[in-house]
């Protein structure tokens, strides 16, 4: 299993998401300038501020290089995890449906914070239990998820919405209190939480690991 | 051509930073202000002025969240969408 990890100018956690996946795998760094996906089974697009976050967070960077090859691997059915800014990233790319606007509390906010698994059937959540809460690490001012009202209904009834902030949690003002949604296939995945800075008790939490467990599964054809 | 780009949060999306303001300004003695949104205006000379909608969708604007007016502004009447 060979993770390839996304670095822009600006980003700030692919390093983490490197150690994350390398807990599980083999992970290597993607230049933006580059177009060689070196081989990798998975993609992580990182977070941080990837071109400063002008204009719109994550509305420069899907521009890179790097990036069309990475929307042409996730046509392909290629795994593709977006953290954070790579959440936001995924969104402008149109590989996931959404935006994400500026908090309603109008602050950066860095917190530890409970996500619900929704749905735990995806190759990103495979490892989880449906339900079960994973205490990870949330750090933005811009992660309020928002989609029209029909198309997340839309989202819900297929299953598309795979993670959520547990009661209380939601700092964000995000519509239904999603933190991650994926495509409707299902490879592509985003949340604003950050599971990669949750995976050593020294910090502690490992349950991010989860997350990086459920794409090895899903990579080797494992079916939890 | 000079071309302004006028970019609004759509209606109905919450504008944090337009509550902002809005709380801000009675604070400083100004009453009977409501519904401030706040969006970017950007300005741009090109060569072509028709590929402007275009780079509107692909990149200035959002349109899932955001509104944009282009005005040309040399006399020609602008868009909006």
């Amino acid at each position: 299993m060979k993770f390839g990890v996304l670095r822009f100018p600006g980003s700030c956690d692919e390093v983490d998401a490197q150690l994350a996946a390398g807990r599980v795998g083999e992970a290597v760094l993607l230049w933006h300038r580059d177009r060689d996906l070196q081989g990798c089974d998975a993609i992580i697009v990182p977070g941080g501020f990837s071109y400063g976050d002008y204009l719109r967070a994550g509305a420069i960077a899907r521009f890179s290089p790097m990036m069309e090859e990475v929307i042409a691997f996730a046509r392909d059915g290629g795994l593709v995890l977006g953290i954070c800014n790579g959440f936001q990233v995924l969104c402008e790319a149109g590989l996931l449906p959404g935006a994400l606007l500026q908090n309603t509390n109008r602050r950066f906010t860095s917190r530890q914070v409970r996500l619900e698994v929704v749905n735990s059937e995806t190759p990103f959540t495979l490892a989880c239990a449906p339900g079960e809460l994973l205490s990870v690490p949330a750090k933005h001012g811009s992660g309020r998820y928002y989609a029209p009202d029909d198309q997340i209904d839309a989202m819900e009834a297929a299953g598309q919405v795979v993670v959520r902030y547990a009661p209380g949690d939601c700092f964000n003002g995000s519509a239904r209190d999603i933190a991650g949604v994926c495509n409707q296939a299902g490879n592509v995945f985003g949340l604003m939480p950050h599971p990669e800075h949750a995976v050593d008790p020294l910090t502690g939490s490992t349950d991010g690991l989860r997350i990086f467990e459920s794409m090895a599964m899903a990579a080797e054809g494992v079916r939890g | 051509m000079r071309v302004r780009v006028l970019v609004r949060p759509k209606a109905g999306i919450l504008d944090p930073q337009g509550v902002a303001v809005e709380q801000a300004l009675p604070a400083l003695g100004f009453g009977g202000v409501t519904d401030v949104r706040i969006g970017r205006l950007i300005e741009l000379e090109v060569d072509d002025p028709a590929q402007v909608d275009e780079m509107c969708r692909k990149l200035l604007a959002n349109p899932l969240v955001e509104d944009y007016e282009v005005q040309l502004l040399d006399g020609a009447a602008g868009t909006a969408s």
